[in-house]
């Protein structure tokens, strides 16, 4: 009974060996290199796997990180200059200064603003309004109010608002992956720079019509007047396809634009109420939405 | 394989065709037809003939567009059409109606064909034809048979299998003649010897009347079909009347056949015997709530309202104003779009009628599959689209859908299936056409 037991050992343990040496050399032979760094980068990364920095999945990007030559297009929305930083420590190079960006949309239709001039009855997905019609507004270029960015957020960084029908970018939670973006069929949400106190000045408005057209779809319409343009004393304005633009990188935000503006297209958020006696002087008042 | 049987409702089964009068101003869209949008070779301030060509086909798949009336050009600006979207448009002042001169304004029927199979071709892209069953493909297109493919089968859509609408019935039972010449045309243009109508069996007085009138004519019969939604689908119609499979992806003319619409037969009878160009077609009112509805022969670029005007002004409960039919229509969003050469009847559905089912989850009762003309299976194209699979979606046919919309009809679960899938469709089509620039470019 015992020579069983023994014999099944040794043969047993015997067999073990032989595999372990052929496994030894296979492994050896067959032995695919892989940079320990990227280990270590990818455990600095958020691991929010969002795509944000452009790459299928945080792996994905700290193996980028460390083939890459410098750090130019490479940037982690989500983790910001800080991790950005512990990734350059680690791989010996240097993070440029990516300017925080936040998520900002380009439309104010309200439907005190913009009324429905027909109703949609269908499903519930902005981008099937899109290839079905110009929309239920006669603006055929803003919101279409059925939430596919805030169904896009992995952040809860958005909310449709149902007062207004329109998403509502909390500017604390953004990081700035774009996947709004990306999943607006209208292309009306844009990533600017971000500045201090969450200060914004821009044109809330993504209509290309002429300006009558424009103006009857929706009242805070920009007709390309031109106005906010020869008022801006820093080149920041740039008026193209019957819309101003305004470069978030060039604004001082002096705020003289918003004044300027006729149709209040022009929104500032985030200011100090302004002073009783810039009124007196007959500019218009432009009242400070609340977010 | 597959159909649905919606309530026909053809309330103007038995109405003859009425002219509307002229409007007092028209607008005429630079794009009526599949394909690239006509140029505009009139300027503001121009007086146009009726009947004259007032934008030019560019391309080969593209078509001409002629004046609907005699005036002068108001504006030339972009308008919402009957498809949702903004295009450009010919705004023209109605001022008398004076014809261009070499259109034939009588009444005789000229059966004798003088012209050549290419010279049909040709007066039919000159006369700016399209096939009116509501695709409005270019018909000069489908008659250049290319090389290496052969034809031998026409094959005339007289099925109207959609609810409510009636123009091609009050055609048939009013210009049959005129149709069967312009059958002869088309047979003559692709060089055939044969041609088969296919009528649905609920309009039993037009297949009666069609075959007597057929007799006179060789190569030409007339079958009775199944009343059946969509019947009149292509793919179906080939299957039904000469029984063969188009092919997924395929075309008509791969199976050697053609198919025209019989609307499509009269506008080349009068192009081709009357030198008369496509500018008036026509078009059912219909609507249970309508005092006055009926079939009208109107000018394209005529406002619907006042076409709606014509039948007895919008009822109170109108929900929606559809252009088209109640299954493959589009709900207009004003009633001032103009008329174009696919419009084949406006429906207005009472408010009751017209609102959507409550959405609930799907129960995997198979019913759409069941209902799919084309073998698809809709409940899964629609989850496909819903979640941006469209790779796995192109793989499952999506492209293949003709939108009939019986999936939709049929579902218990009010589940908006053809939504989804015509994103998808269209997604898909975008990233095939992406794809194809992107080989020609490596």
């Amino acid at each position: 009974m015992s020579s069983i037991v023994l014999i099944t050992i040794i043969s047993l343990s015997l067999l073990a060996l032989f595999s372990a040496i052929i496994l030894y050399f296979v492994a050896r032979k067959f032995k695919v290199f892989e940079d320990p760094r990227i280990d270590e980068v990818q455990n600095v990364l958020p691991a929010a796997n969002c795509g944000g920095c452009g790459f299928a999945g945080c792996r994905n990007f700290a193996e980028a990180l460390v083939r890459a030559e410098n750090f130019e297009d490479l940037n982690c929305p989500v983790g910001g200059a800080g991790v950005m930083g512990q990734a350059a420590k680690i791989l010996g190079k240097v993070a440029p200064v990516a300017d925080p960006l936040v998520a900002v949309l380009l439309c104010n239709g309200t439907p005190e603003f913009r009324p429905n001039t027909s109703n949609y009855d269908g499903a519930p997905d902005c981008r099937i309004i899109n290839t079905l019609y110009g929309g239920e507004t006669d603006c055929s270029f803003g919101c279409l109010g059925k939430g596919d960015c805030v169904r896009a957020c992995k952040f809860s960084a958005m909310y449709m608002d149902l007062n207004t029908g329109l998403p509502v970018i909390s500017d604390d939670k953004c990081i700035a992956c774009g996947a709004c973006v990306k999943a607006c069929p209208r292309n009306i949400i844009e990533l600017r720079k971000k500045a201090k106190k969450d200060r914004k000045i821009y044109v809330a408005c993504s209509n290309c019509d002429k300006g009558g057209p424009a103006r009857r779809a929706c009242k805070v319409a920009c007709i390309a007047c031109s106005k906010c343009f020869k008022v801006c004393e820093f080149d920041a304005i740039t008026i193209e396809n019957n819309l101003a633009y305004i470069d978030a990188t060039k604004c001082t935000f002096c705020r003289k634009c918003v004044a300027e503006c006729p149709t209040n297209s022009i929104i500032e958020l985030n200011f100090p109420p302004r002073k009783p006696k810039v009124e007196a002087q007959g500019v218009t008042t432009v009242t400070t939405p609340d977010v | 394989m597959g159909g649905v049987h919606p309530p026909e409702n053809k309330l103007t089964a038995g109405i003859p065709i009425q002219v509307l009068p002229v409007p007092t101003a028209v607008v005429i869209p630079v794009s009526q037809h599949i394909g690239v949008p006509a140029t505009v070779i009139v300027n503001k301030g121009d007086k146009v003939k009726t009947g004259q060509k007032i934008a030019e086909s560019k391309g080969f798949v593209s078509s001409n567009i002629h004046s609907s009336v005699s005036g002068k050009v108001n504006r030339i600006d972009s308008v919402i059409d009957t498809s949702g979207y903004k295009q450009t448009a010919i705004f023209i002042d109605v001022d008398g109606d004076e014809w261009v001169e070499t259109i034939d304004r009588s009444d005789e029927i000229i059966v004798d064909i003088r012209l050549t199979s290419e010279e049909i071709v040709k007066r039919c892209l000159e006369s700016g034809i399209v096939g009116l069953g509501g695709a409005t493909f270019p018909s000069h297109v489908k008659l250049t048979v290319p090389s290496g493919k052969k034809c031998d089968i026409l094959i005339i859509n007289g099925v109207e299998c959609e609810p409510y609408l009636t123009s091609d019935h009050r055609l048939m039972m009013e210009r049959g003649e005129e149709i069967l010449i312009g059958i002869s045309i088309l047979m003559k243009a692709l060089n055939v010897n044969m041609a088969r109508i296919g009528i649905e069996n609920n309009k039993l007085d037009a297949i009666e009347h069609m075959t007597k009138l057929a007799g006179g004519f060789q190569g030409i019969t007339v079958h009775a079909l199944k009343v059946k939604y969509p019947q009149g689908a292509e793919k179906q119609l080939i299957k039904a009347l000469i029984n063969r499979e188009v092919p997924s992806g395929r075309l008509p003319l791969d199976v050697n056949c053609v198919v025209h619409n019989v609307g499509t037969s009269f506008a080349v009878y009068e192009a081709v015997q009357k030198n008369k160009p496509l500018f008036e077609r026509v078009v059912t009112i219909t609507g249970k709530s309508l005092t006055n509805p009926g079939n009208y022969l109107v000018r394209t670029g005529t406002p619907i309202s006042k076409l709606i005007e014509a039948a007895g002004g919008l009822p109170e409960d109108t929900g929606k104003i559809i252009c088209g039919g109640p299954m493959m229509g589009k709900a207009i969003s004003n009633p001032d779009v103009p008329v174009v050469k696919g419009t084949s009847g406006i429906v207005l559905l009472p408010r009751d009628e017209s609102v959507r089912a409550e959405v609930n989850p799907c129960i995997r009762c198979a019913k759409c599959v069941s209902v799919c003309a084309l073998n698809l299976e809709p409940y899964l194209l629609m989850t496909l689209s819903e979640r941006g699979m469209f790779e796995k979606a192109e793989h499952e046919r999506i492209t293949d859908c003709m939108e009939c919309g019986s999936c939709s009809y049929t579902c218990p679960a009010g589940r908006p299936l053809l939504d989804y899938i015509r994103l998808g469709k269209s997604t898909v089509i975008k990233i095939a056409r992406e794809r194809v620039v992107k080989q020609k470019v490596s």
